[in-house]
């Protein structure tokens, strides 16, 4: 079976219907053991004290603000290259759920730093670039809702989103582009596979970030589902009333 | 509940923040969705009459 048929919206709809009951488990599980793990059972840091309790939510849901974009970036490209309008709602789905993310990771970070760094906020280069992203995710909701059509609204949206996805970049690797700033490099990177936390906060991390991602792949999908059935709705009122 | 020590306040306003929030989009895309399925049934069943 290939995977362009998932955009058959019917099929997609099976697929979700299917996958959420054990995405919503997995997630809910994941994400609970995760942050009672990390809030519970894990050792004050020797410099930051408790407040490295804070890194179970602020890691994930950053890494979440930015792979959300990624995918909303993925989804854009399917629409304009192959015009499949399940990959098109789906960006569109995540949007919010994106945000949400860049909100937390900026909220928690925020309150992780006045008392780290003596201030809520400083304009340092991954902060910066993250609330750039945290506009262009407003931004990308709003030309969405402000373009009756939702093809055109597609088109325009994929292509902010093309522009959004420097800043996407610009937030992971800001620390590395400028060497200079408040915030510290990454502490668990992918790439190299080398990190700088012991495992007692390394092994709930983990559980979280994989409780954020579970929980995204969810919404993802329900969100979706949710755009399918409006367009569908939309499409049978303009029919009913070109009929009467 | 453990100690937190000199830093109770912010861990413990970090977590209240971040899950009111993810609760708040749980909820809201649940809600969404429910009002969805609702007014498709709704358009359907207006088409079949």
């Amino acid at each position: 079976m290939s995977l362009w048929e998932y955009a058959n919206p019917v099929r997609f709809l099976r697929l979700s219907a299917k996958a959420q009951p054990v995405l919503w488990v997995a997630a809910g599980l994941s994400l609970s053991l995760g942050l009672l793990w990390g809030f519970f059972g894990t050792p004050d840091d020797m410099r930051q004290g408790s407040t490295v309790k804070i890194i179970y939510l602020h890691v994930p849901a950053a890494l979440m603000a930015i792979n959300a974009w990624f995918m909303m970036l993925v989804a854009s490209l399917i629409w304009l290259i192959r015009r499949h309008h399940v990959s098109a709602l789906a960006a569109k789905a995540a949007a919010p759920v994106g945000l949400m993310m860049t909100l937390i990771a900026l909220v928690t970070g925020a309150i992780w730093g006045q008392p780290m760094w003596g201030t809520w906020w400083a304009w340092d280069p991954r902060l910066t670039s993250f609330l750039i992203l945290f506009l262009f995710y407003l931004g990308y909701i709003a030309l969405w809702s402000a373009i009756d059509d939702p093809d055109t609204a597609a088109d325009f949206t994929s292509v902010l989103c093309l522009v959004g996805s420097v800043f996407a970049v610009l937030s992971r690797y800001a620390v590395k582009f400028w060497n200079q700033g408040l915030h510290q490099g990454t502490s668990v990177p992918v790439a190299t596979g080398g990190r700088t936390i012991s495992d007692v906060f390394f092994y709930p991390l983990v559980l979280s970030m994989v409780g954020f991602g579970l929980l995204f792949i969810a919404l993802v999908f329900l969100r979706t589902g949710t755009e399918i059935r409006q367009r569908r709705t939309r499409a049978l009122l303009a029919r009913a009333r070109r009929g009467g | 509940m453990p100690e937190l020590g000199k830093y109770a306040a912010e861990v413990l306003s970090a977590y209240a923040v971040s899950l009111l929030l993810l609760a708040v989009l749980i909820w809201m895309s649940l809600r969404r969705d429910r009002r969805a399925k609702a007014a498709l049934r709704a358009a359907e069943e207006g088409r079949d009459a």
